[in-house]
């Protein structure tokens, strides 16, 4: 178990890299806690797969320092770091037993047989893969291999820290809700320190107590899953979290009042000020479910179009017109479905000012 | 079952089947018409049944040189195979190093046999090859292919080696590419030696391909006959006599049809049992279920 530390990380697959766009990795400074239960979440693409194999020593960085319990690690090969990594498929050794798997990276180490028997009976029971024990890893579903790529790293007690990298791509619907509580007892019950890469955001939001985002290379914000929703820093995160993702508008600032070509929306006082300072491109984004859609004018509200709705069940998707620009809401389903002309108000507390994708607050 | 009213398809199979039967059925009708005739010339011939059968059975210049071939066999898989993986493991992965590689190891396998047999037979020419007049010459080591059995042997071998270790190199390398690059990870972070992970994750994920070179290493060394047949003629003596050049020696050699036809479908079956024998056992390498 262990502090992981990542000190000014710059990463590129390029000898010589020249521009910014050379770089996998612009600069990660983070530190994830002894203990933590964190995922790394972002579009394909964006480094995660990078920065985990950095982690685990797999690659080793440009430029920074990886420091595990303020030891640095940055030069060490991955088994000489103690870390255990689960892939996206299933990584077994065929031709061995589960328990032979299991028992692999023990045996490496040079445990006794004794400690070794143990300690695999004792995972195997955590994994409910017991009854295969004696069983090839070949012939397994797809969940019960993967459960076995865990188990792996779960055998070294002194592990320290467990590294996820999309682990759960090739589990079915069902499984995956299994295994991903699975993960979390084991989680509980040990208190490791998981490192859980994806790009499915009801995974790391359901599974991690802090969530970092990444975006071209960058983690753009780190927090829990409930302020990446409320409190987005950046345009990518209001965008990539939440179904459907932020509304964005492009704006201007007069007084305390966001102007959307013909339509001003009020903003709260100090946001309003530090637009007006703000330089570069502003957008105000809104989550489609504080935006709210009503059939009768009010105070504050502007006038929008209604494009279609679309009936997720348990609540609707309304597509809006405003001055050209297309927005969002989220209706519960026992509202009236509105049609033709709207009102929409935009609480002031909900309602963020980014300049050049970042929020100003 | 319900019968299609118009069966005209069947037609289109009917190319193939003409190509079949000029390629390989009929050669085949006709070793075996000839296995079972006495012929003496044109037009004059007498059915004898199993004769030749037995007769060549019995036959102990037949035994030696099917157990010669068997040795010759065995020792071209022993050697060709852990070498070629070998080889494979130690060649780039990536970079120019791959294609010059590839090519250099190739070469061997681009000459015509007959060529090869006569390469090997001047390179180690006791009088003027390199190979030969230099064992004599330079390192006093006596060496003479055409007087000493054993060192016909080893010539044979040596060309053997040289000319098909590159298949299974070629096929070995083919099968090391496709693994995926984590399972490279994987063992080195469960802290694998490179010795494992030899074992455990780059044996099992080659065995298709090693099988298949497995099975054509040995179908074509104990079919082989251009290459020893000019380099060495079979001899000295009979030492290396293999089956296929112990075959033209009966069948074209002594014009004996009747015991070439005989001897062929023996040898045949011989191949064909080996190959099934070798196929299903290495199918089932490592499948039983152990703790």
């Amino acid at each position: 178990m262990a502090r992981i530390e990542l000190n000014e990380v710059v990463h590129s697959y390029l000898p010589k890299p020249k521009s910014e766009s050379d770089y996998a990795l612009k600069r990660i400074h983070n530190v994830w806690d002894d203990g933590g239960a964190c995922a790394l979440l972002g579009p394909s693409g964006c480094g995660k797969t990078t920065l985990l194999n950095i982690v685990s020593g797999l690659l080793t960085p440009s430029r920074g320092r990886v420091l595990y319990d303020g030891k640095d690690v940055t030069e060490l090969p991955p088994e000489k770091r103690n870390i255990a990594q689960v892939f996206q498929f299933p990584v077994l050794y065929d031709t061995m037993s589960v328990f032979n798997n299991l028992a692999f990276p023990l045996r490496n180490r040079g445990l006794s047989e004794i400690k070794v028997k143990e300690r695999v009976l004792e995972v195997a029971e955590i994994l409910d893969l017991t009854p295969f024990l004696n069983k090839r890893a070949e012939g397994l579903a797809a969940d019960a291999k993967q459960k076995i790529s865990l188990g792996r790293g779960l055998v070294r007690s002194d592990v320290a820290a467990i590294l996820f990298d999309e682990p759960l791509t090739v589990i079915d619907p069902q499984m995956k809700w299994y295994l991903r509580q699975k993960l979390k007892d084991i989680h509980e019950e040990f208190k490791l320190t998981f490192i859980y890469v994806t790009h499915d955001q009801v995974e790391a939001l359901t599974f991690a107590d802090q969530v970092a985002v990444m975006f071209e290379g960058e983690i753009v914000q780190i927090g829990s899953p409930q302020d990446l929703f409320e409190n987005p820093e950046h345009r990518f995160v209001g965008y990539f979290i939440g179904s459907p993702g932020m509304n964005f508008l492009e704006c201007t600032i007069e007084g305390n009042e966001a102007r959307v070509d013909g339509a001003g929306i009020v903003l709260d006082e100090e946001t309003a000020a530090k637009g007006r300072k703000a330089s570069g491109k502003l957008e105000l984004g809104i989550r489609p479910m504080y935006l709210e859609v009503h059939a009768r004018s009010g105070d504050g509200m502007v006038k929008a179009r209604v494009k279609g709705v679309e009936d997720l069940g348990s609540y609707r998707i309304v597509a809006l017109m405003l001055e050209g620009q297309t927005l969002k809401a989220r209706l519960p389903e026992d509202k009236p479905v509105p049609e033709g002309e709207v009102w929409l108000a935009f609480p002031p507390q909900w309602t963020k000012l980014f300049a050049d994708g970042r929020l100003i607050s | 079952m319900e019968k299609w009213p118009n069966n005209k398809a069947w037609l289109l199979v009917l190319p193939v089947f003409v190509i079949v039967a000029f390629s390989a059925i009929i050669p085949l009708m006709t070793v075996i018409n000839y296995s079972v005739q006495d012929i003496f010339g044109p037009g004059q011939s007498v059915f004898v049944g199993t004769e030749w059968f037995r007769e060549m059975l019995a036959d102990h210049r037949l035994h030696d040189a099917l157990w010669r071939q068997f040795v010759f066999s065995g020792l071209v898989l022993l050697i060709e195979m852990p070498l070629g993986i070998l080889i494979a493991l130690a060649m780039p992965k990536k970079g120019w190093g791959v294609a010059v590689c590839l090519v250099t190891v190739a070469l061997p396998l681009l000459i015509p046999w007959n060529t090869i047999g006569t390469i090997w037979m001047i390179f180690t020419r006791p009088d003027i090859g390199l190979f030969g007049a230099g064992m004599n010459n330079l390192m006093g080591i006596p060496f003479d292919h055409t007087d000493n059995w054993l060192d016909a042997w080893i010539t044979v071998m040596l060309m053997e080696v040289w000319h098909w270790t590159p298949l299974v190199v070629l096929m070995a390398y083919a099968g090391l590419r496709a693994i995926p690059e984590v399972y490279y990870q994987a063992a080195r972070i469960d802290g694998a030696s490179a010795w494992s992970t030899f074992l455990y994750i780059q044996l099992p994920k080659m065995r298709g391909v090693l099988t298949i070179a497995f099975l054509l290493r040995f179908m074509d060394s104990f079919l082989i006959y251009a290459e020893p047949f000019v380099l060495t003629g079979g001899g000295p003596g009979n030492s290396t006599t293999f089956l296929s050049i112990y075959l033209v020696k009966i069948a074209l050699l002594q014009f004996d049809l009747g015991p070439g036809g005989a001897f062929s479908l023996i040898y045949f079956v011989i191949v064909l049992l080996f190959c099934f024998i070798f196929y299903q056992a290495l199918l089932r390498v490592g499948k039983g279920e152990k703790v």
